[in-house]
């Protein structure tokens, strides 16, 4: 087992060395250039690379060392962008046909924290459509492959950024979490994915889709440099106004903290539950061992009133994204297909603009909120949620932190489950309840199945635990087993360079 | 109202009124598509629709959320043209729509 002592991540040993001046963030920004050019062909987690302006941010960065300034904890490293966050002049799709072409008018709260940080945004990465969806298939500018295997989804929604983050296209990503969109893709594609207690992160500037479920979140390759992002996009802001009100967090300084006293429990229905796979169960356990051998004390739990997140989330979600989508007009922005009115207009907008997906889950969330459905579906949705929140309560009262597979199974392969909408929807079964009850959740990988596929282990926390939760993280991380190099990743991955893993 | 295939009872015709309250033009084709794939979804809910919950209130958001006050402080906003620009058409700096009322009779 590797000390978790002294380790640090790609992004961190980047950003020192380009503060020390031992290398240019120019040259940083070029080998993930070239990563990108010699990777994305084939996993498309790109929609747009950004090489231009990630030049001149990485020339002004270079500026900044030379003039003897400090550019910030996260200097010159690259970093990729999900598609839903909104970047001034720069085209913000969504993966949608409707907002093709669409350039914001002003920068997501994240995207100026990042720069003033020092990170170099070097693309915009694909996702589901408006982030429905469990796979990155429902892109309407095509799928985004999983590294380790082209053949398999790399998860969704935000598959592009933990597909750039496995191959080493870039060292960082910004992903944004509803049901699991940040988790689940990093299990899948082995990386560390986070999603902060609801308002611990800004949302400003991140395009809505189900706005009291939505959380932007860290995607890395190591722990400490998922903490370090976590530290840099956190805090308050006054722009959005479910910001809680709090100073930015520290959970850099958590990391080696260790788990001795760390009462940690392993949740049964996120191990045992129907539709897991033995191999990630297994893994699961080991993680719980591992942990018990670095000095935590583990034991079981259960919340049977987890059954019932699933099918809750999905009549909230749609309701709150019916609602969110409903802006999406033709009058604005975006696209417009006319008609003889403004009705006609619409609809005929709407029509051409949404994929079959968004669609869907307008229909359902319309349905679940229509006269005569509202408290059979939605309220009684709602009343589910505050069960749920008052069982995960309960389990706190017993353990700190609790433990379970991020994902029921490893990556699938593409086009097994985008025509059965349910079957797709079971993958975020073990991290809904972490959304509804918007608590702060890791995954972190923890081995792998028969093929070499990552399964990924799945730590939650209470609200604003986030120090705990990588500090639990941490020692999980150190305990794993050796992840595989991906099928397809940056040569500089695989060779001990730079932005190849840690050095300590 | 229960229609063929659909097993929580949600027919074509019911498709067709949700979709024209949600504004989505909709073909025959995605009409029979979404009716018997809501149907599933709605199944699936059908344990949540029957459980007692009397004793529950509902919660719309996971934070005690209250009205948020900042000092009324005038700052800038984004750009006017840049918003503009980015319209699918503008008249006289205003978003320009088709015809909103019906012909006056």
């Amino acid at each position: 087992m590797t000390a978790a002592v002294g380790r640090r991540g790609p992004a961190l040993a980047l950003a020192a060395a380009v503060r020390a001046g031992e290398v240019s963030a120019a040259d940083v920004v070029e080998e993930h250039l070239a990563a990108i050019a010699g990777c994305d062909g084939e996993l498309h987690a790109f929609l747009v690379v950004l090489a231009d302006e990630a030049r001149a941010a990485a020339a002004a960065v270079d500026r900044q060392v030379a003039a003897g300034e400090d550019p910030g904890p996260l200097a010159g490293v690259p970093i990729a962008l999900k598609d839903n966050l909104c970047t001034r002049g720069i085209p913000t799709t969504c993966s949608s046909r409707i907002l093709e072409g669409w350039k914001p008018p002003y920068d997501a709260t994240v995207v100026e924290r990042v720069r003033a940080a020092g990170a170099v945004a070097i693309g915009k990465t694909n996702l589901d459509e408006f982030a429905m969806g469990s796979s990155t298939e429902n892109s309407a500018f095509g799928p985004t492959r999983n590294p380790h295997d082209p053949s398999r989804v790399p998860g969704g929604s935000s598959g592009g950024s933990a597909a750039a983050v496995a191959s080493g296209m870039a060292p960082l990503a910004l992903g944004s979490d509803t049901g699991g969109s940040i988790r689940q893709p990093a299990a899948l594609c082995g990386v560390v994915g986070m999603k902060p207690t609801y308002g611990a992160v800004s949302r400003y500037g991140l395009v809505a889709f189900a706005s009291s479920l939505d959380q932007i979140g860290p995607f890395a390759r190591t722990v400490a440099d998922a903490a370090l992002l976590f530290d840099v996009i956190g805090g308050h802001d006054d722009r959005d106004s479910t910001s809680l009100d709090r100073p930015a967090p520290r959970c850099s300084s958590r990391l080696d903290d260790g788990v001795g006293g760390v009462r940690i429990g392993v949740l049964r229905e996120l191990v045992e539950g129907e539709g897991m796979d033995p191999e990630v169960r297994g893994r699961i356990r080991e993680a719980a061992e591992a942990l018990a051998g670095a000095g935590a004390s583990v034991e079981e739990v259960s919340v049977p009133e987890l059954r019932y997140a699933l099918p809750a989330y999905y009549l909230l979600a749609p309701a709150e994204a019916s609602s969110n989508l409903a802006r999406y007009d033709g009058v604005r922005y975006g696209l417009r297909v006319d008609g003889p009115d403004v009705g006609a207009m619409n609809a005929a907008t709407r029509a051409a603009g949404f994929g079959p997906e968004v669609k869907r889950r307008i229909m359902l969330g319309t349905y679940a909120l229509s006269a005569g459905y509202y408290d059979a579906y939605y309220g009684q949705a709602q009343k589910i949620r505050t069960l749920i929140i008052g069982a995960l309560d309960s389990a706190y009262g017993r353990v700190d932190i609790l433990l379970g597979a991020t994902t029921p199974t490893t990556a699938f392969a593409l086009g097994d489950k985008v025509d059965d909408p349910l079957a797709m929807y079971l993958n975020d079964v073990c991290t809904i309840p972490s959304n509804l009850a918007g608590h702060p959740a890791v995954s972190v990988p923890f081995g792998t199945d028969g093929l070499g596929l990552p399964v990924g282990a799945q730590l939650m926390a209470p609200a604003l635990e986030e120090g705990l939760l990588f500090q639990v993280a941490a020692v999980l991380e150190g305990a794993a087993p050796a992840l595989g190099l991906p099928r397809v990743a940056a040569a500089t991955l695989g060779s001990g360079g730079r932005a190849g893993g840690e050095d300590s | 109202m229960a229609g063929e295939g659909s097993r929580a009872g949600l027919t074509r015709e019911d498709a067709a009124y949700v979709a024209r309250l949600a504004r989505i033009e909709l073909t025959e084709e995605e009409l029979g598509t979404y009716a018997r794939q809501l149907a599933v979804v709605l199944d699936h809910a059908a344990e949540i629709a029957a459980l007692d919950t009397s004793g529950l209130v509902p919660t719309a958001h996971p934070l005690p959320l209250e009205n948020v006050l900042r000092p009324d402080v005038v700052r800038p906003s984004v750009d006017r043209e840049e918003v503009l620009a980015m319209a699918p058409a503008v008249e006289d700096q205003r978003f320009r729509v088709p015809r909103i009322l019906g012909e006056p009779s």
